[in-house]
């Protein structure tokens, strides 16, 4: 570590932190503390944004720093209280293996992921090239977070949660993406937003809960 | 040089006995504060320990050798570990002989005495606390482990005193992985000590009871010199905690005597914090039930493999 300027000391500090919630996402049981989760995860994903933008002079990053700040720290977490609120589904997320099974198999998806990231940090010429594995280890441990609920809502966090790695991602391996596509990318994920917040209310309607198990069924009568 | 390592030496051990009742008497008192109680003096516990040598020991009839040796057995381990652990400095002539796994030894040799004593006079509570110790403890190892771990890869060295001396060092360096570890070492402390998400301190009479269950047949000498070891284990773990984490201050080989002048208050200064902040944790903490208890140890384990991890990937 020594060697490395101080702002990378940092940016390193705010990668592990950012694994260390898609930990503690995974072993989350209620549903209002992940979404503070997410929106907590998103917070450090614009510190890092900016720092790296100050750091290379990309003026696209800042502006690509705020629109996190405004969709994932403020809007998005906004729109998903007032759907838990109006859905009023404040129980506990039901887990379909106990919380320490799934995080010893985050651990293992941890190091798969930093395996994979070696030879690809190894090429990259990029100073943020060594936290592509965090990067990719947020995406994989989103998947299982997505695997691992039942619910319809913890699996749209889980969602939310791995569009975040990807945004990370994008950033270590390559400052981040073109404009345009980071744009289309933030627009994509409001409207699902939107889109997944009208089907709460019609599986509800239909299941009387937002179970998803209810969907693994064609026929309504057997 | 070497009057002064065997000096710093003594001064460290003779300060690990004799203060460790303090910290307790202040963990105590800042507890009492947050909770609104009117606090206990300072000294209460050494005013219980003068107490219980006065008494007259009473053991059970069919308590074997095992059980009276006990208390030294473990008393003799603790000390011997605060030996080991460099609070004060770091060339310490016992650290040559003994790096940061035989100390986790030590303490595991401790633990084993303590419960064999419980479960000798075949009680029904000192056989249930003696179970329930030796589950907490077969988790919490591992985790103590991997947190020794991950520093000795950071400094190159299984030695405390040369890990403390290197972290200690030079410039002003962040480390993520000892962040990680830093947490998981916390929760190790809190569940080796008997302290509140794993077992409650202050309570004698409790169908969850951990450490109080094992001591309930001791009496007299045999139970000050229990409850002093607990002191010092608690005193020992928050030293390994400063040592690993927030060494600076502690007097290296180049600084002589006023390093070690530097030393006292400083290492004073940080127990003083981390009392404090050992009993807001206490209270802002409800008791697990038992069998959550694997939960919480799992995630010390889990943050310090991934404080290793994180420091094989980023170097740090």
């Amino acid at each position: 570590m020594k060697g490395i300027p101080f702002d990378l000391q940092i940016l390193n500090v705010l990668a592990a932190l950012l694994l260390l919630l898609s930990f503690s996402m995974l072993a989350q049981r209620r549903i209002v503390v992940l979404v503070n989760l997410l929106a907590t995860q998103g917070l450090l994903l614009f510190l890092a944004t900016m720092l790296l933008a100050w750091r290379t002079g990309e003026h696209h990053l800042y502006l690509s720093a705020v629109l996190t700040l405004a969709l994932k720290v403020i809007g998005l977490p906004w729109l998903l209280r007032r759907l838990i609120r109006r859905l009023d589904v404040y129980w506990d997320t039901e887990l379909l293996i106990n919380p320490s099974a799934t995080m010893l198999i985050g651990l293992l998806i941890v190091v798969f992921s930093f395996g994979l990231a070696q030879p690809i940090s190894a090429l990259a010429s990029t100073a943020t090239r060594s936290t592509l594995g965090i990067a990719i280890a947020v995406i994989l441990l989103a998947f299982l977070a997505m695997i691992t609920r039942r619910k319809a809502m913890s699996q749209v966090v889980a969602f939310l949660s791995m569009e975040n790695g990807l945004f990370f991602g994008a950033m270590s391996a390559t400052y981040g993406m073109p404009m345009v596509v980071e744009l289309g990318v933030a627009l994509d994920v409001l409207v699902a937003m939107l889109v997944l917040g009208v089907f709460f209310f019609q599986i509800r309607e239909q299941f009387d809960s937002l179970d998803l198990h209810h969907l693994e069924t064609l026929k309504e009568h057997e | 040089m070497k009057l002064l390592a065997v000096t710093t030496q003594l001064l460290e051990i003779f300060l690990a006995v004799l203060a460790a009742p303090l910290l307790v008497g202040w963990v105590n008192q800042c507890r009492a504060w947050l909770q609104n109680r009117s606090a206990p003096s300072i000294w209460q516990p050494y005013r219980g320990l003068h107490k219980l040598f006065y008494k007259d020991a009473v053991v059970a009839i069919n308590a074997s050798s095992l059980f009276r040796a006990a208390p030294y057995v473990v008393f003799s381990s603790m000390v011997l570990a605060a030996a080991i652990i460099p609070s004060l400095g770091t060339r310490l002539p016992f650290t040559v002989a003994a790096d940061g796994i035989a100390l986790v030894g030590l303490l595991a040799t401790a633990r084993v005495f303590v419960s064999l004593a419980a479960m000798d006079v075949g009680t029904a509570f000192g056989t249930l606390g003696a179970r329930r110790e030796m589950m907490i403890g077969f988790l919490a190892e591992p985790a103590l482990l991997m947190v020794l771990f991950v520093a000795a890869m950071i400094s190159q060295t299984t030695s405390l005193a040369l890990i403390a001396e290197r972290l200690s060092g030079g410039a002003v360096v962040l480390y993520p992985s000892l962040a990680f570890t830093a947490v998981a070492f916390t929760l190790v402390l809190l569940a080796e000590n008997a302290r509140i998400p794993v077992d409650n301190p202050a309570t004698h009479l409790e169908l969850t009871m951990v450490h109080e269950a094992m001591l309930l047949e001791y009496s007299a000498r045999h139970l000050a010199l229990m409850e002093w070891a607990a002191a010092l284990k608690l005193f020992n773990y928050a030293c390994i905690g400063i040592a690993l984490f927030v060494p600076f201050g502690v007097a290296t080989q180049l600084q002589g005597p006023v390093g070690l002048a530097i030393a006292v208050p400083t290492l004073a200064f940080k127990l003083l914090l981390a009392g404090a902040a050992l009993a807001v944790l206490e209270t802002v903490s409800a008791k697990l039930r038992v069998f959550r208890a694997p939960e919480f140890l799992a995630t010390a384990f889990l943050l310090a493999v991934l404080g290793m991890l994180v420091h094989l990937l980023l170097g740090a």
